[in-house]
């Protein structure tokens, strides 16, 4: 069974705040999810995992800019929710 | 003039166009006025780009010069999770819902290079969760066969677009059916590509081992036509695949031989209980498999051991993907922020308010799979069986060329029937998931309507080919619905 304080620990790590409410509706729906998905669990352990999108493999590229420098970026920062010239803000990660 | 917007298709537009029989912003302003007219009801579109006439007139310069290729002019509806330069992709969410596209995606530029027109963009499940549209953080959208329906998902606003003539055609994206099960749900044909077969540059990220992009269209050969535009190989997208990747090898002589996986819709199809297979749609599928006899298709009883566990291996690597893909909402570079007491709450803030109540749970699910302790009983153990089922098909395709299921085990459900209960939401998806998971082209077709309460819904049959082998889907596709 999965609990509210699984859930709440869940939502620490997806950094998700979810009010009390959420929790309790929560619970009993990520519970029955999982109890559907779990059957697979009866699958044997023995299958070897292999990639299979058939032809997909590592591609290596040149590392080289494909575009002029700065063409992009004032496209890009026009949609970070705070700026300062060309850096994005955000608020004081180490505590005084 | 009145354009017969019903019948036009990519083929007989363009060629109306040569001749000058209307011009592309007739055409466009064509389907404007249907959109002012129907769309306060449906709700397809979250966007009508303003300068859709312009896109027109210049659409009609290149057909002036002489150098129009089949979809030059051609209206388009595009799915809110592609981007379009300068223009707002949401992707059904609050937390995109001013985020202005920086670049094309490569659909896109490729469709742009030949002159289409994209009208506006369309409604959809947030971020691509869902079945139904109604996951939108904007309003469900719905279907234009019965307005208490819903049109499918989660493309379910391109769907609704070209089903109620508000586009000639339209691109959606595929996860796990999301181009299909619409296409279906609305009379249409929805082609989900071959793994890698479309670029997924520009295509904001569900799961990005099962996403493709694909059209959604009133035929098979105007799939065929946008299929061949936007296909093939990109430097922009490492999983892209060229004409080369792969050979299928075809058994049928003169035609593609069809397989069927009777055993696994009996096991569907037993009771009348909530995942059983609607009647209608059964009665359906065996007539049209009839009809394939009669057009001289070979039909085979195939046997795919594996399959019971399609829908529990999608949904975990689903959940797990979903999670890590949706970790770069964090209120920082773009999109929705709200503001925290530090740094680390707004996080908490931005994320509680900006993603939908799908979204969370799916984050929440794939933080649970992939977290220590177990991430092999779940994730590693979807993996081996993804290898299985993989298998499973690549041996019934050693002796057939198509494996035929219906699209999905019912018509289009009612507009609230699933939303409160995500499981039964999850169990749309039966036969859809599959080629997603092993990478496989896939298309539904139209195949008949169920009666229901006096309106006639749309029912399809879906088919999937070999890895690379969309030739003959669009082949048997076209046979079957009579097409030249």
């Amino acid at each position: 069974m999965i609990s509210q304080s699984d859930i709440e620990k869940l939502a620490q790590l997806a950094r998700i705040e979810l009010t009390e409410e959420e929790k309790q509706k929560l619970a009993p729906e990520i519970d029955a999810i999982l109890g559907y998905v779990a059957q697979i669990q009866k699958i044997s352990s023995n299958t070897e995992t292999q990639p299979v999108l058939g032809a997909v493999k590592n591609i290596i590229r040149t590392d080289i800019a494909l575009n002029e420098p700065s063409s992009h970026t004032q496209d890009i920062l026009a949609e970070a929710p705070h700026r300062e010239g060309d850096y994005v803000t955000v608020q004081k990660i180490i505590a005084q | 003039m009145t354009i017969d917007l019903k019948n036009l298709t990519i083929q007989n537009t363009h060629e109306a166009l040569v001749r000058g029989d209307f011009t592309v912003r007739e055409l466009v302003e064509a389907y404007l006025n249907v959109i002012q007219s129907r769309d306060g009801d449906i709700h397809a579109y979250l966007e009508v780009y303003a300068d859709a006439l312009q896109q027109a007139d210049l659409a009609q310069e290149i057909i002036k010069s002489g150098k129009s290729t089949l979809l030059t002019g051609i209206p388009f509806a595009l799915k809110d999770n592609i981007l379009l330069k300068g223009k707002i992709a949401s992707s059904g969410s609050k937390m995109l819902e001013n985020y202005h596209a920086t670049y094309d995606a490569t659909a896109v530029a490729r469709l742009k290079k030949e002159g289409a027109v994209f009208i506006g963009r369309t409604n959809m499940d947030e971020f691509a969760m869902g079945g139904s549209t109604e996951n939108s953080a904007y309003g469900a959208t719905k279907n234009p066969h019965d307005i208490t329906r819903v049109p499918g998902g989660t493309s379910g606003g391109s769907a609704a677009a070209v089903a109620a003539d508000m586009a000639l055609v339209a691109l959606g994206s595929d996860t796990g059916g999301s181009i299909r099960q619409p296409a279906s749900f609305c009379g249409l044909v929805g082609l989900k590509p071959t793994y890698g077969g479309v670029s997924r540059y520009g295509l904001m990220a569900a799961v990005s081992s099962f996403d493709q992009i694909g059209p959604i269209t009133k035929t098979v050969t105007d799939a065929e036509i946008i299929f061949t535009a936007i296909h093939g190989k990109d430097e922009h997208d490492g999983t892209s695949i060229s004409e080369t990747t792969y050979t299928p090898q075809r058994v049928g002589k003169t035609k593609p031989v069809i397989g069927v996986p009777y055993e696994f819709l009996k096991a569907n199809s037993g009771s009348e209980g909530e995942s059983g297979i609607d009647r209608d749609v059964l009665e359906n599928f065996n007539q049209s498999i009839e009809h394939f006899k009669k057009l001289g298709f070979e039909v085979k009883d195939i046997s795919l051991p594996n399959i019971s566990n399609c829908l529990p291996v999608y949904y975990i690597l689903n959940f797990a993907e979903v999670s890590s893909n949706l970790a770069r909402y964090d209120g920082v570079k773009y999109g929705f922020n709200k503001e925290g007491k530090d740094f680390k709450d707004e996080y908490f803030k931005t994320r509680a308010a900006g993603f939908g109540t799908e979204a969370r749970r799916r984050i929440l699910l794939g933080t649970y799979v992939l977290s220590s302790g177990y991430y092999d009983a779940y994730y590693n153990k979807a993996n081996a069986a993804r290898t299985l089922i993989t298998n499973d098909f690549h041996t019934a395709f050693e002796k057939v060329d198509i494996i035929i299921t219906p699209t999905t085990p019912a018509p289009a459900f009612k507009i609230g029937e699933k939303v409160s209960n995500p499981l039964a939401m999850y169990l749309e998806d039966i036969f859809t998931v599959t080629p997603n998971l092993i990478g496989m082209p896939a298309m539904s077709i139209p195949s008949g309507f169920s009666e229901i309460e006096g309106k006639k819904l749309p029912l399809g049959i879906q088919m999937v080919a070999r890895h690379g082998d969309e030739k003959t889907l669009f082949e048997a596709g076209k046979i079957f619905l009579g097409e030249k």
